[in-house]
């Protein structure tokens, strides 16, 4: 319990104070992690030794959370809207790369298994590192941002192949067994099974996950959900996650292609944002984790020893990747800035290298001097990424070129929505279907797991999940609305979310509906610039409605609703201001009430009101006419 | 220097060619006033007194329009109506627009050719804005040569950017005019 507590500090005190320190300088998050590791390790430190490994493997189950969380991405329509880009550039890449890499690691002398197993690793770019960039310079919506995605969406999913093939291309027959990664594992109870009963097992279990991940998951977590303790929920998230993990290794499957199944399997379930939301601090925790380890397992000395060689391999890795990537763009008629941005943005190896990297090692697919000489270049060659990018910016955006002219429009390539509706009652539910009807996609979350199941069975994209969490927000995808409409009609809760909102995404604008008079002076008091109040509408429609049927003609009795609703909406502003000062308040609405019957009595003679004036001839007739007829009757 | 407002109307701008360009001409000029109406007033709820203030600020004031079936748009006439009130706008208490200069400019599908007498539309532009003009007229205010571009279904990128700088070079010499705001009276 010592040495873990002791072990525990070193590593989150590194990350504490590295990462931050990272993101100051523009490095991003995981070169943090991976300079904390590095800083920790034994070549510098040397606080944690030996038990690197023990933790690399541990942190391993970052990779299957990650997976999960990527497969609750990949809904099945975006997956759709992508395929283009996805199968044609990332399959190209994918496979472009590893022949490239495989033939020059042949021509250096390599077994033609190392050469084209370090080709598929090194295939792998950095997600972690491309998005960040990419999206911290608003370069998301460009040419090349979609691209870039589209190819790291491929190569995400390209791992879990790649993972089963690795050990096919072994130097010696069946090695350890390897934690975190695919493979036949040691432990598997379908060891001494013949192969057809074998493969029985394994189409039963992913059948198992299937059904269940689409009948029993989301029953219980709507059981979980009605009792409304955001502890359980989590747990059984979790539960979820490493149970599929278990089940996948008990019948000798990869659990990242398991758990990854089981997030493509949730990712139409209205838990998805909820679920992504309460596995990603511990994907987040064990990936940094992770890239710690893998910072204090850079063998410096070898680095030391065969500098040439490290430096030779991180230049010809990033030349080959952005050779192959530049001639992809090219096919694929991108602009010339364009395509350099999208070659130098993937030309770096990524955290997947890693997994692969370690996995490939365990299963004697790679030499230890050949896999220690790759971390240590797919490290070196992340860390020179955001130079990359910022020399591109500097040298080629210079001409204010299509980066920043993204102006054009476009789908969101992640499938996310330009508005979120926080309450899907019968108010959001019309807002949401006025703005679908109009082309806008909307993002909605409810609090009642009974009305989201009623909701979706209705064919509606809704999620469960409780807005007030900063997390879910984000994951709802905060980041890239525009708008979220505030409908749930708690003035209270919604004004605490209100402020939430403009602290952690100043960007969102923000409407609500307000309940009643009292209502909207709470709203626009907490600074809500948009607030719309429930009933006013409806109401003086059903007034036009009464005047009508008392006599009065339509457009009259509508124009009537139109002014009054101009001068209701003037005093409320006004009495917004005091509506805390009982008494300033009720002489101020008095004297509002006053107002407003004034400008709507029509004037004695019957004729208009004074806004509409220019409608009534009687000034005319007394201008104009020989005799006013007012004055015979 | 004049002060120039330009009232534009046009109900689906969106699909708009030729007056969403000559509106992003001059919409940002300095001392142009850009009022968009159907912008405004969605509902053809024209606020009056916010209307009438606005008139009383500014020297030249732009009608910009597409041209619908020979006449304005729906809501300009909706302005006319509720805005230009007896007793402010004309009558004999009626001075406020006295001197102040309207000048139309409209865009039309038809081509030169196609107004006019004897022509195709029977009558010609001058013609067509007969009321608009003695609306002007009787609100004591100047009437400028309408600014006209004709046969905008033909018209390709060129010719639109063409029109656009045109209407731009005119309203820039409203503002730069001392004459015009002297003028008035
Ligand atoms: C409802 C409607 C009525 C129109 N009436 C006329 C017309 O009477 N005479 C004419 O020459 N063009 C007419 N047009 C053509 C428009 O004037 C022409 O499309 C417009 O000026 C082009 O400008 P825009 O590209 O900004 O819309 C009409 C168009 C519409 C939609």
């Amino acid at each position: 319990m010592q040495a873990f507590l002791v072990a525990a500090t070193v590593y989150l005190a590194a990350a504490v104070v590295a990462v931050p320190v990272a993101k100051r300088m523009g490095l991003g998050s995981v070169l943090g992690y991976l300079i904390a590791g590095v800083v920790i390790g034994p070549s510098v430190l040397g606080f944690v030794g030996a038990e690197g490994q023990d933790v690399m493997h541990a942190a391993e189950f970052g990779v299957v959370m990650m997976l999960f969380v990527v497969g609750l991405e990949l809904e099945p329509a975006l997956l759709w809207r992508l395929r283009g880009a996805l199968a044609g550039l990332g399959g190209l890449q994918v496979a472009g790369t590893a022949a490239a890499v495989g033939a020059a690691g042949v021509a250096f002398g390599l077994p033609w298994r190392t050469a084209l197993a370090s080709g598929l690793i090194l295939a792998m770019s950095s997600t972690a590192i491309v998005l960040q960039s990419l999206q911290e310079r608003g370069w998301m919506k460009t040419d090349a941002g979609q691209k870039s995605f589209a190819v790291l969406l491929f190569q995400d999913l390209a791992v879990i192949p790649i993972l089963a093939v690795l050990p096919l291309l072994a130097l010696a027959p069946e090695g350890a067994a390897a934690p975190g990664g695919g493979g036949s594992h040691g432990g598997a109870f379908v060891e001494h099974l013949p192969g057809w009963q074998r493969a029985l097992v394994t189409i039963g279990a992913v059948a198992l996950l299937v059904g269940v991940g689409r009948s029993v998951v989301p029953a219980a977590f709507r059981l979980i959900a009605r009792a409304r303790l955001r502890e359980t929920f989590t747990a059984a998230a979790l539960l979820l996650v490493i149970g599929i993990a278990v089940l996948m290794q008990f019948v000798g499957l990869s659990p990242a292609l398991g758990t990854f199944l089981g997030g493509v399997v949730l990712a139409t379930s209205e838990f998805r944002h909820e679920l992504e939301s309460d596995i990603e601090p511990f994907k987040g925790l064990l990936l940094g984790l992770f890239f710690i380890a893998v910072g204090a397992s850079i063998d410096f000395p070898l680095i030391g020893r065969e500098l040439g060689t490290v430096l030779g391999l991180v230049a010809g890795l990033v030349l080959l990747k952005a050779a192959v990537l530049y001639a992809l763009g090219t096919g694929a008629r991108m602009g010339r800035d364009q395509r350099l941005l999208f070659a130098l943005a993937l030309a770096q190896g990524g955290e997947f290298c890693f997994v692969l990297l370690s996995f490939a090692t365990q299963n004697r697919v790679l030499p230890e001097r050949v896999a220690g000489l790759l971390v240590a270049t797919v490290a070196l060659s992340m860390a020179m990424t955001p130079l990359l990018l910022v020399a591109w910016e500097r040298f080629v955006a210079t001409r204010a070129s299509s980066a920043t002219d993204a102006g054009r429009p476009h789908d969101d390539v992640h499938g996310e929505h330009a508005v979120i509706i926080v309450g899907f009652g019968d108010f959001g539910s019309t807002v949401g279907r006025y703005l679908n009807a109009n082309g806008v996609d909307t993002t909605v979350l409810d609090l009642d797991s009974d009305r989201v199941d009623v909701l979706r069975r209705l064919g509606l994209r809704v999620f469960y999940g409780d807005a007030s969490r900063e997390d879910l927000l984000r994951s709802a995808g905060a980041d890239t609305a525009k708008l979220i409409i505030l409908t749930s009609g708690d003035t209270e809760a919604m004004r605490t979310l209100a402020g939430r909102i403009r602290h952690a995404f100043p960007h969102l604008t923000i409407l609500a509906r307000a309940s009643g008079r009292v209502g909207a002076y709470e709203l626009i008091e907490a600074e809500v610039p948009h607030v719309v109040r429930e009933s006013l509408d409806s109401a003086l429609h059903l007034g036009v409605e009464a005047l009508h049927l008392l006599g009065v003609r339509r457009h009259e009795a509508w124009r009537a609703a139109q002014r009054f609703r101009r001068h209701d909406d003037a005093t409320l502003r006004e009495l917004a201001k005091v509506f805390r000062d009982r008494a300033a308040h009720l002489s101020l609405a008095r004297e509002a009430i006053r107002d407003l019957e004034q400008s709507m009595r029509a004037d004695a003679t019957g004729g208009v009101p004074p806004d509409d004036g220019a409608w009534d001839p009687e000034s005319l007739r007394a201008e104009f006419g020989a005799r006013p007829p007012s004055a015979t009757g | 220097m004049s002060r120039v407002l330009i009232l534009f109307a046009h109900p689906a701008l969106r699909t708009s060619r030729v007056q969403r360009a000559m509106a992003d001409a001059v919409r940002d000029l300095p001392g142009v006033t850009f009022h968009d109406l159907y912008e405004a007033y969605p509902d053809f709820d024209v606020d009056v007194p916010a209307e009438q203030a606005r008139l009383s600020a500014h020297d030249v004031i732009v009608l910009q329009h597409p041209l619908y079936w020979y006449s304005v748009p729906p809501l300009v006439k909706q302005w006319f109506d509720l805005v230009l009130e007896h007793g402010w706008a004309y009558g004999s208490q009626g001075r406020a627009l006295e001197g102040k200069v309207l000048q139309v400019a409209l865009s039309a599908g038809g081509r030169a050719q196609a107004y006019g007498p004897g022509s195709f539309n029977g009558y010609s532009i001058a013609q067509f804005l007969a009321p608009v003009e003695a609306t002007v007229r009787l609100c004591r205010m100047r009437w400028a040569e309408p600014f006209t571009v004709m046969g905008t279904h033909m018209m390709g990128a060129a010719d639109i950017r063409e029109a656009a700088a045109r209407y731009a070079a005119l309203v820039r010499g409203y503002v730069e005019s001392d004459a015009v705001a002297a003028g008035g009276r």
